[in-house]
């Protein structure tokens, strides 16, 4: 067992910003990140990268100084720790190399960020269909660049993986967007608003520009996406387009279709959670500073709504600095005074969202699949199965779970919870009661007994 | 089928290291996750469901477990989560998943 006056779960822009903040306002910090090194995954590797690939651009590698922030005498990094237990009061459980260890501390920060939202369709689940966000990642890790892709779905993520593909010299086959012009008709009355985040949106019309330049053929408002395995191991990517079904060869199809918050921890922990009409998603309730219902235990970045990089990082800032004013550090003016910057930065990053999130809404069919597909992938049950049992009499994600174990392989439902719900809604109709969140329990992240047993004993050497 | 890897490596000065696959050299570089280096070497599947179905890495970030793999003597290790190391003994898993230690598959 170790003591520190705050853990922060995760070290992508959120927790880095909150960890220099709360370090430079005298706190003892413990950073947990499960991957092996800061960054998150916006900045993923950065630290190592720098500005190698310039293909990745600028915005990337800026992340490096973040990086460097974590540098500090009272941070104390773990990389490869999962948290799989956090006790209110707080005690907070995590692994790593296989030996648990207990950190106990009066404040949590949680900036466990964003997944990318599920894009269920037949044939997802075939090598050679990956999330674009995951080859992103090989991109930043390994200095890996996907041949010849086909990019499906869409979102801002979707174009700039897009344009830095273009950069790296190997450009993505086509594009195949979701985007309806219906969607952006009910994005214009969020344009006005927008304009406070118009570097975004510049960045953004960039990118478009860039794969129009290229030539990469663009499928607009395609849907009914099918893949399909060749006897080669290349995949026949299906979709209609205009009308008519077309089918497009390719060793590798990326799907993205925005991201969703990582809630597995805040909703284990008893935190009040809110369903994001806008986006789509369950998002923890927190106030301006990112204080949750549960004492002592703040959360905020993309892990309490989708505001992407630099709204995270000012997110994290704010809530360092209400953790500064709870451990008597800083007056509550003070407090407000030295949140002046952050809080323009936030409003700004923020100011962009509703039309993003109108513009690139997830359509109906990726919420609730056609039959045939598979919408839990760890237990290999189909949309057809969930709604058999829906007819049957089924309701709510945990009566779905305990009939048809959807939610019940390893990945605890990270995959399919969306998708479930999509399903549950689809059948429900518009004038149903709200559906409760799935229930998160502890172990949030699978353990093995070993690991259980090899709980650290005595004064913890680790920290 | 055996589907070459669906990615291009762009060549670094990184050092490399060595593991072996179902018995097979595999030359990977160092530092990247050992779910890379399996997506680098190969298109095909690192693992089978219970119903027989290919399955690679998905995600990259831990979240899906698609990536499992049997990890010097170790079943269900996530390869995404695990940095390659020289001299690692990886197996792909077929079927279901026996518990560590036992042979019930």
């Amino acid at each position: 067992m170790s003591e520190c006056d705050l853990v922060i779960i995760g070290a992508g822009p959120a927790g880095m910003a909150a960890a220099q903040t709360a370090a430079q306002g005298g706190l003892s910090v413990v950073v947990l990140d499960e991957q092996p090194r800061a960054g998150g995954q916006i900045y993923r590797n950065v630290g190592e990268n720098r500005s190698k690939h310039a293909w990745l651009g600028k915005d990337y590698s800026a992340g490096a100084h973040m990086v460097d922030g974590l540098d500090h005498p009272k941070i104390t990094t773990h990389f490869g720790a999962t948290v799989w237990r956090l006790e209110q009061g707080h005690r907070v459980v995590w692994s790593q190399n296989g030996i648990s260890h207990i950190t106990s501390t009066p404040h949590v920060f949680l900036a466990g960020g964003a997944q990318e939202r599920p894009l269920p369709f037949p044939g997802w689940t075939l090598p050679g269909v990956m999330p674009a966000g995951a080859a992103q990642i090989l991109m930043k890790t390994a200095g890996m660049l996907p041949k010849d892709a086909v990019l499906a779905g869409s979102g801002p993520l979707l174009y700039l993986i897009a344009a830095q593909m273009i950069d790296a010299g190997t450009p993505p086959k086509a594009l195949v967007e979701t985007q309806t012009p219906r969607m952006m008709l009910n994005a214009i009355p969020h344009l006005p608003r927008a304009v406070f985040g118009l570097s975004i949106m510049i960045k953004g019309l960039g990118l478009i520009r860039k794969i129009q330049r290229a030539g990469v053929p663009r499928y607009k408002s395609a849907s009914g996406f099918n893949a399909a395995a060749n006897t080669d191991g290349s995949i026949a990517f299906s979709f209609t387009h205009k009308g008519r079904n077309k089918t497009l060869n390719t060793d590798l199809v990326l799907t993205h279709q925005g991201v969703i918050p990582s809630t597995h921890i805040s909703r284990s922990t008893g935190v009040t959670h809110r369903w994001n009409a806008a986006q789509v998603a369950f998002e923890p309730t927190t106030d301006i500073w990112g204080e949750t219902n549960v004492s002592g235990l703040h959360v905020a970045g993309d892990g309490a709504g989708i505001g992407g990089a630099q709204a995270a990082a000012a997110a994290g800032q704010l809530a360092a600095l209400n953790i500064l004013h709870k451990h008597g550090r800083l007056s509550a003016d003070a407090r407000t005074q030295k949140a002046t910057s952050a809080r323009a930065t936030l409003f700004r990053a923020r100011a962009i969202r509703p039309f993003l999130d109108a513009a690139y809404a997830p359509p109906a069919e990726v919420l609730s699949p056609p039959d045939e597909t598979i919408v839990c992938r760890c237990e290999e049950k189909t949309a057809g199965e969930i709604r058999q049992g829906i007819d049957e009499g089924v309701t709510g994600h945990r009566q779905i779970k305990t009939s048809l174990r959807t939610g019940m392989g390893p990945c605890q439902g990270r995959m399919c919870d969306a998708t479930v719900r999509g399903i549950l809604i689809a059948s429900a109709g518009p004038n149903a009661d709200p559906i409760a969140p799935p229930r998160a329990r502890t172990p949030i992240k699978p353990v093995t007994l070993g690991e259980l047993a090899a709980m650290a004993a005595g004064p913890d050497q680790s920290s | 089928m055996n589907i070459a890897s669906r990615f291009n490596v762009l060549p670094d000065d990184r050092q490399t290291v060595q593991f072996t696959l179902d018995g097979e050299i595999v030359t990977a570089k160092q530092g990247i996750s050992l779910a890379a280096a399996l997506l680098a070497q190969s298109g095909t599947a690192s693992r089978q469901t219970v119903n027989g179905a290919g399955r690679t890495a998905f995600c990259m970030m831990g979240v899906c477990f698609d990536c499992m793999v049997n990890v010097d003597g170790v079943p269900n290790t996530q390869a995404c989560m695990v940095t390659v190391r020289d001299g690692m003994r990886v197996t792909r898993q077929i079927g279901l998943r026996p518990l560590e230690g036992s042979n019930d598959v």
